[in-house]
């Protein structure tokens, strides 16, 4: 079962790869180009002022990967190999929750994954840590920016889980409503702590295009927003089937599950 | 536990944790996986070079981790 479920999830996990490509594609790339010919003219002035103070020009530095093949195949690698990891961790984390949360059936088990993992994961996060364009960041700073990066979301996951421990725990006593509410406040009071205690991180260059960084920040939005509700939706009717119509027994001994 | 029943007519059986336990390998494969797109190259480094980094690093970018 367990094997069948993570089998399934890489797969949604590739399918929701393909969704997620086509609108970073379409969205994305767009703002990519325009930040690296913002970061390019800054460059550009930068070296014309050095060789002005009469130091000598910079060699052009190797290109690895020209920019076609970056916003082509490497964007679709990045993202196959991210959704299909995803999809693997969701199938691995819904096995593990299923039927351990409360009597709901898989679809509605996947979708609340969904939601909670796109909070957790990624919205969170990113409140504090906005995702960037090319140019903003400066490039010694990039270990300290992976790090609390890392601490936010590693907070953010543990304080979700643990919301939704105490909430299982609160609902015989609370009711499920009052738990959900009460667990939710926990989980935004922790948030809120992570959110003043790290560090600030303000490293947009002067002059950079707020519209740019704008619709960037959109572009990222919509990609993890498609990769969360593709795992969570496509991944829970899978799952639905699998788990309710005895998968896997002879269909002679499968039982007949009333659904509506 | 809460025994609302949500969803009469099926039973929801959890899947027991001896049976979940040798996939776990493959979630850390997968996390293995999601570093080697977000992280690999910049601020630590498991392949040399970076033409792990240079790429996926649109991906890098749009996925929201730290780039350059
Ligand atoms: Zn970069």
């Amino acid at each position: 079962m367990a094997r069948t479920l993570l089998i399934r999830g890489m797969l949604v996990g590739l399918l929701a790869g393909l969704l997620v490509f086509t609108f970073a594609k379409t969205f994305g790339e767009p703002q990519v180009d325009r930040a690296i010919t913002f970061e390019t003219a800054m460059d550009e002035a930068k070296v014309k002022a050095e060789m002005a103070k009469g130091m000598p020009a910079p060699p052009d530095e190797p290109e690895l990967v020209s920019r076609p093949v970056q916003a082509s195949y490497g964007l679709a690698t990045g993202v196959f190999v991210y959704s299909a990891a995803f999809g693997g961790l969701f199938a691995l984390v819904f096995a593990f929750i299923y039927g351990r949360v409360g009597h709901l059936r898989p679809r509605a088990v996947s979708a609340l994954l969904a939601a909670g993992g796109f909070v957790a994961v990624y919205l969170v996060p990113i409140l504090k840590y906005p995702a960037n364009p090319p140019s903003i960041g400066q490039p010694d700073t990039i270990v300290f920016r992976t790090e609390i990066f890392t601490i936010m979301i590693v907070i953010s996951v543990a304080a979700m889980v643990g919301a939704a421990v105490l909430r299982q725990r609160l609902v015989p006593s609370r009711g499920a409503w009052s738990a959900t509410l009460i667990a939710a406040a926990c989980y935004a009071v922790v948030i809120i702590a992570a959110w003043l205690l790290l560090p600030p991180l303000d490293e947009t260059p002067e002059g950079f295009p707020a519209a740019v960084l704008w619709k960037f920040r959109i572009a990222s939005l919509g990609m993890q927003f498609i990769m969360w509700t593709t795992l969570g939706l496509v991944f829970g009717e899978l799952a639905d089937r699998i788990l309710t119509s005895g998968y896997g027994l002879p269909r002679a001994n499968r039982p007949r599950t009333v659904l509506h | 536990m809460s025994d609302t029943t949500i969803t009469p007519g099926i039973a929801i059986v959890p899947i027991p944790v001896r049976e979940l336990l040798p996939w776990v390998i493959f979630g850390v494969l997968a996390l293995l996986a999601i570093y080697f797109v977000g992280a690999d190259e910049g601020a630590t480094s498991i392949v040399p070079g970076m033409y792990v980094h240079e790429w996926v690093h649109d991906a890098r970018h749009l996925l929201g981790f730290p780039c350059h």
